[in-house]
């Protein structure tokens, strides 16, 4: 198993503020890792300290072999950068920003104008090549920026929030984008606050929460930490939850909760859509109208609520946020 | 895995780097003529102003207005120098605080090309300015005296000192959190010391103690070793020892500030990420 990114122990202090407290992060050859987090929890820290524009305090980082902090030249050279902002020349057109990347990438100025223009092509820029980037929409700002961090051809690919801001739109656009870069064997490392991002693009996610590692996993792994699947009914009648109950609880695979006023029951089950008609047939047998039925599986937000006790777009409010005010970025 | 070009030796790559960046900001000046435009026309509108309304007040001697004007085109020559540091530092943390400076950070470019290139390109802004005032000097009755070779010098000298002080500006922009307090900042240093100089005023009119430090103020100097150098007139000159050496100790000033902050600057640039964290 080869990793693309190895991290072990990073420290890094901001003043009197601990970003992160030990991190530990592996990503293998050719995945997507999510790192997942609230805002304030490292998610950033993480990635400038591997794409080299941060040093950490302590511990060590590779990234394609190389080491990040004696090796930064090489680290360079493998990797594309996606930052939370479009970073991209607002007075240049989108052609020009690609040819002025390519050629800070040392490409020669023929494969600078080639590869910007295949670039182009592939996110759809092409009719808007020749204009100002300030008359670009919100995802053709991202994509273009996209774009650019992929001048070198990188084989690892950091993408810190790539869909902040963007419309639902625009996000399926990008993750169409991303996941085909993964099916030509980039490495991915991504951070998001969006579960369902992570959800969809990471083979594997890491949690983290106050620049520390609180979980990692699959996203069906993690999910089970929370349980299994459930269903969850609306009868008609306030009357019926009771006997709904009883004729329920043995398909359960644990409690059985209920809440009167709002006429749901809860059913953890564990034979996922099985369990889903077999609940509708019982509720038909027993004569109990129902209002409302599905199955439910655990999302990463239930996930993220059960190892945080916090949701995850909550601000949490850490003194993480005070040194942020460099820049005044967020 | 992608390295597509040839190996190269680091100075060539900084060269071609530094192309590249002064490229993007000679770009940007055509997109946005309006910033060439005014950068242009605050220094004229100074020598309007100063030649015409406080000319007829402020005394340098025999010639009245004309010999003030005279004397005023070579102190805006410096002042103008002085000012076109604001953009600079402005444009540097535009750049951080939209990321583009991490992004040149993650590239495999020599670093030191990032303020290179941005203040190459600024010299060649302010060579412009420098020849637009040139004419309307010319305009209000200015001329250089000197010999071919002197004036020569004289504009070699302001565009030495304008690469100079685009550096300090650069430094400037990196320590500053956004472009609103860069804005102020780039120019907040440059008043006092435009204005506690001999650009506008001879310094012989000032109080003594304010004296010494005009003589030795790095734009008086530069405004006396243009004086000098373009033999327009010399009023109240008193015998210190900077006023007896301005051109020299003007190309001195340049080269200290150029020594420590352009090393200082890229250093600051090469380990301080702008972004920030989450």
């Amino acid at each position: 198993m080869t990793f693309a990114i190895q991290a072990h122990g990073l420290v890094k202090h901001f003043g009197e503020v601990k970003a992160l407290n030990g991190v530990d992060l592996e990503v293998e050859q050719g995945t997507v890792v999510g790192l997942l987090g609230p805002n304030g929890s490292g998610k950033t820290t993480t990635v400038r300290i591997l794409s080299t524009l941060l040093n950490a305090d302590s511990g060590t980082a590779s990234v394609g072999g190389f080491d990040v902090s004696s090796a930064s030249d090489q680290v360079r050279e493998v990797i594309g950068l996606t930052g939370q902002y479009s970073a991209v020349d607002q007075y240049l057109t989108g052609r020009e920003n690609l040819e002025l990347f390519g050629r800070l990438f040392h490409l020669s100025k023929a494969d600078a104008v080639s590869r910007a223009d295949e670039l182009l092509a592939r996110f759809e820029l092409t009719d808007a090549a020749d204009r100002g980037i300030k008359g670009y929409s919100g995802g053709m700002r991202r994509r273009l920026d996209l774009a650019a961090s992929l001048i070198g051809r990188p084989s690892v690919l950091f993408l810190d929030e790539p869909t902040t801001g963007l419309d639902p739109r625009s996000r399926q656009g990008m993750w169409e984008v991303i996941q085909g870069l993964v099916a030509e064997g980039t490495t991915v490392l991504l951070t998001t606050q969006y579960l369902e991002e992570a959800d969809k693009l990471a083979s594997r996610i890491v949690v983290l929460d106050h620049g520390s590692v609180i979980a990692q996993g699959t996203s069906n792994e993690l999910k089970s930490q929370v349980g299994g699947d459930r269903v969850e009914l609306v009868v008609n009648a306030s009357a019926d939850v009771q006997r709904a109950v009883s004729a329920l609880t043995p398909l359960a695979s644990g409690t059985v909760t209920t809440s009167d006023v709002e006429r749901r029951i809860v059913v953890p089950v564990s034979t996922g859509s099985a369990a889903l008609l077999q609940a509708v047939r019982v509720m038909d047998e027993n004569g109990i109208g129902i209002e409302d039925i599905a199955l439910r599986r655990p999302t990463l937000d239930d996930v993220f609520l059960s190892l945080t006790g916090h949701a995850a777009e909550d601000e949490t409010p850490t003194p993480t946020k005070a040194r942020r005010s460099r820049r005044g970025r967020n | 895995m992608t390295s597509e070009h040839a190996p190269r030796p680091t100075i060539g790559w900084l060269l071609t780097d530094t192309f590249a960046v002064a490229r993007r900001h000679l770009l940007k000046i055509t997109r946005v003529p309006e910033s060439l435009f005014f950068a242009l026309i605050q220094p004229v509108m100074f020598v309007l102003l100063f030649a015409f309304v406080f000319g007829g007040a402020i005394n340098v001697g025999e010639g009245g207005a004309k010999a003030y004007r005279e004397f005023l085109i070579p102190g805006i020559f410096a002042q103008t120098v002085m000012f076109a540091v604001a953009g600079i530092t402005v444009g540097i943390t535009e750049d951080a605080s939209r990321g583009i400076m991490d992004r040149f950070r993650s590239l495999p470019m020599k670093p030191g090309a990032v303020l290179g290139g941005h203040t190459l390109a600024s010299l060649l802004q302010n060579t412009l300015v420098l020849v637009m005032l040139s004419i309307t000097g010319l305009a209000v009755g200015w001329r250089a005296h000197g010999s071919i070779g002197e004036t020569l010098l004289a504009y070699v000298l302001l565009a030495t000192f304008a690469y100079a002080i685009t550096w300090v500006g650069a430094w400037i922009g990196l320590h500053m959190p956004n472009p609103e307090v860069a804005g102020t900042a780039g120019l907040a240093w440059i008043f006092p010391l435009t204005f506690a100089s001999s650009v506008f005023t001879p310094i012989g009119t000032m109080p003594g103690w304010l004296q010494p430090i005009a003589q030795w103020n790095p734009v008086s100097c530069l405004a006396l070793a243009s004086r000098t150098l373009f033999h327009n007139p010399l009023p109240l000159k008193g015998n210190s020892f900077p006023e007896n050496h301005a051109v020299a100790l003007s190309f001195g000033w340049a080269f200290l500030l150029l020594a420590i902050f352009a090393p200082a600057a890229v250093r600051y640039f090469k380990t301080h990420s702008t972004g920030g964290a989450a």
